[in-house]
C-alpha cells in the first residue's frame, strides 16, 4: 500500500510536468486557462495524499485552499479578465514549438541533476519529485521568457507559484501556515494588479504586446 | 524448437494475416457510424483484397524491377514484424531473431522500399509522397527507439519477448514513465499509419495525401499486397500498443491452454482500440504538413521525458 501511495505521488509529479510542457507549446489562451486550472488540480492530488500518508493535518488546509484559490477563483478571475479584453480566441503566433521542446529537455535534465543531491537530504515519501517540481518552475520560468502577449505571462507566473508549492510539499511537507497564507494572498493582489496593468497597457499601446514596453522614451 | 513454440508462432502469424483487414475493416466501420453513413460492412476489406487478387496487375513502362519486387519486400517485413511481435504468446521463435530496435529497423526497410518504388516511376506525386513519407519517417523514428528503449529499461532487456513477460506477469505498479512512453507511441502511430492527424487514409485529394501518393501507381496484385501490409501495419503497432502498455492476457512460455484464452483476450483488445481509433480520428482534423514537424516533435519529447522520470523516480 505505501509503495502505491509512492507511486501516485510520482504520478501527480509526472502529470505536472506533461501539464508544463503542454502549457509551453499550447498556442490558445483559453485552452491556456484550463490547462493551469488542471494543473491546481493536481497540486491538489499531491498535497492531499502527502498529507493523508504523512497525517500532516495542515496539509489538508494548504490543499484547500489550493482548491479554493487555484482551481475555482483565479481561473474565474482569468476568464472574465479574457472575455473583458475580448481576447478569449487569441492564439500566439511567431512560437518556434520544436525548438522550444528541445530546449525544454535541456532544462529538465539540468533540473533533475541539479535536484539529486538536495533529494538526498531530504526524508521525504516524495523527495524523488523535487527534481520534476524544480523542472516545472524552470519551464514556467521559460513560458514566460517566451511569450509576447500579457496574459500568458501572467499565467506563467501562476504556474511557477504553483510549481513552487509542489515542490515545498513534495520536500518538506509544506511551509508553514502562515507563509502560505500570505502567498496565497500575494497571488491573489497580483492577479488584481496584473489585470488593471493589462487594461493599462492596452489603452497605451492598442495592444497586449509587451514588446510595446520596451521602448522607454518617445520618438 | 519445441512444438508449443512452433504453435504459438505459426497462430501468430496466422492471427496477423487474417484479423490485419478485419480490424481495418472495423476501424472504418465505425469511422462511417461516426460520420452517419451505414458503412461498407466489417469484411470489406477483404472483398477489396479478393478484387485485387483477381484483377490483372498493370505496370508502368518505365518501371525498373524495383518497382515490381517492392510489394513482395514492404508485404513481407510486415508479416515478420507480426511474427515478432508477442501479439497472443511470449513464446515466439523467431523473435530471436530481431529484438525491438531491429523491428524499427524493419519498419524502416519497409519504408524506404515504398518510397523508393514511388519515385520509380518518375511521377511528381509519386516522388512528393515518397518526400512526404521519409520526412514523417525520420521525426518518428527517434521517438518510437526512444519508447521502446524507456520499456527495456524498465524490464533490462532489449527483446520483445522478454520485455512483455517481465511487465505482464508482475505485481500490479504505477509506472508515470510509461503512461509518457503510452502518449507518444500513440502519437508515433498515428503518424506513422498515415490516420487523421497527419494523413486522411480516405483522401485521393492529390495536395494532402502521404500514403496514397506512394502507391498510385500499383495495381492488382501488388496493390492488394500493399493494402494487406497496411493493414498489418496497423495491427502490428496495435499489437505493440497493447502488447507494452496492456499486457494482460498474453499466454506465458510452456503455457499452450493459456493460447486458447489470448485469442479473445486478444480480439477484445482491439475491438476497443479500434473504436477509440476511430474516435479520435473523428474529433480531429488533419493538421498541415507543416505542424507534422511540431505534433512529433511533441512524441519525441514526452518518449524522452518518460524515460527521464524513469531515471529520476526510478519507476
Amino acid at each position: 500500500m505505501d509503495a502505491l501511495i509512492g507511486q501516485l505521488i510520482n504520478l501527480f509529479a509526472a502529470v505536472m510536468l506533461i501539464l508544463a510542457f503542454a502549457m509551453l507549446s499550447q498556442r490558445r489562451i483559453v485552452t491556456l486557462i484550463h490547462l493551469f486550472t488542471f494543473q491546481g488540480l493536481t497540486v491538489v492530488g499531491a498535497t492531499v495524499v502527502v498529507a493523508y500518508v504523512t497525517q500532516q493535518h495542515h496539509l489538508y488546509y494548504s490543499a484547500a485552499l489550493t482548491l479554493a484559490l487555484k482551481v475555482a477563483l483565479i481561473p474565474f478571475l482569468l476568464h472574465r479578465l479574457i472575455d473583458r479584453l475580448n481576447v478569449r480566441w487569441d492564439i500566439e503566433t511567431m512560437l518556434n514549438i520544436p525548438t522550444l521542446m528541445l530546449i525544454g529537455i535541456v532544462l529538465v535534465v539540468f533540473a533533475f541533476n541539479l535536484a539529486l543531491p538536495i533529494s538526498k537530504l531530504s526524508a521525504s515519501i516524495a523527495r524523488g519529485t523535487l527534481g520534476i517540481a524544480l523542472a516545472c518552475v524552470l519551464l514556467s520560468f521559460m513560458m514566460m521568457i517566451t511569450r509576447a502577449k500579457a496574459v500568458p505571462q501572467v499565467i506563467g507566473f501562476l504556474t511557477m507559484e504553483n510549481a513552487l508549492f509542489f515542490a515545498a510539499t513534495s520536500a518538506t511537507y509544506g511551509m508553514p501556515m502562515v507563509v502560505e497564507l500570505g502567498i496565497a494572498l500575494d497571488v491573489l493582489v497580483g492577479i488584481f494588479i496584473l489585470g488593471v496593468f493589462m487594461f493599462q497597457i492596452r489603452e497605451q499601446f492598442d495592444s497586449l504586446d509587451i514588446r510595446h514596453l520596451e521602448k522607454l522614451k518617445e520618438e | 524448437m519445441s512444438p508449443t513454440g512452433f504453435l504459438s508462432q505459426a497462430l501468430a502469424i496466422l492471427a496477423a494475416l487474417v484479423l490485419a483487414p478485419l480490424l481495418m475493416g472495423w476501424v472504418n466501420q465505425w469511422r462511417a457510424w461516426f460520420q452517419n453513413r451505414r458503412g461498407p460492412g466489417l469484411l470489406q476489406p477483404y472483398r477489396t483484397l479478393n478484387k485485387l487478387f483477381v484483377k490483372e496487375s498493370v505496370v508502368a513502362e518505365t518501371a525498373s524491377p524495383l518497382f515490381r519486387a517492392a510489394p513482395y519486400v514492404v508485404f513481407g517485413c510486415m508479416a515478420l514484424s507480426c511474427g515478432i511481435i508477442p501479439t497472443l504468446s511470449t513464446e515466439l521463435p523467431l523473435s530471436l531473431a530481431a529484438d525491438a530496435i531491429a523491428l524499427v529497423g524493419l519498419f524502416a526497410v519497409a519504408r524506404v522500399f515504398i518510397s523508393l518504388a514511388a519515385m520509380d516511376i518518375g511521377t511528381a506525386f509519386g516522388s512528393l509522397g515518397a518526400r512526404r513519407e521519409m520526412l514523417i519517417g525520420f521525426l518518428a523514428e527517434p521517438a518510437l527507439l526512444t519508447v521502446f528503449f524507456t520499456a527495456s529499461l524498465i524490464s533490462g532487456s532489449t527483446a520483445l519477448t522478454s520485455i512483455v513477460e517481465s511487465l505482464a506477469h508482475r505485481e500490479f505498479a504505477i509506472y508515470p514513465s510509461l503512461a509518457f512512453a503510452g502518449l507518444a507511441f500513440s502519437f508515433v502511430s498515428f503518424a506513422e499509419n498515415a490516420r487523421v492527424p497527419v494523413d486522411n487514409p480516405a483522401t485521393h485529394l492529390e495536395l494532402t495525401m502521404i500514403h496514397e501518393a506512394l502507391i498510385l501507381e500499383y495495381s492488382g496484385r501488388h496493390l492488394a499486397l500493399i493494402e494487406w501490409a497496411a493493414a498489418l501495419k496497423l495491427f502490428a503497432y496495435s499489437c505493440i500498443g497493447l502488447a507494452l502498455f496492456f499486457p494482460w492476457g498474453i499466454a506465458k512460455v510452456q503455457d499452450p491452454g493459456a493460447l486458447l484464452y489470448a485469442v479473445p483476450v486478444l480480439v477484445g483488445k482491439l475491438a476497443i482500440g479500434g473504436f477509440l481509433l476511430a474516435l479520435i480520428e473523428s474529433v480531429s482534423a488533419k493538421m498541415r504538413i507543416f505542424r507534422v514537424p511540431e505534433f512529433l516533435a511533441t512524441a519525441f519529447l514526452l518518449a524522452v521525458i518518460g524515460m527521464l522520470v524513469h531515471f529520476l523516480l526510478g519507476a
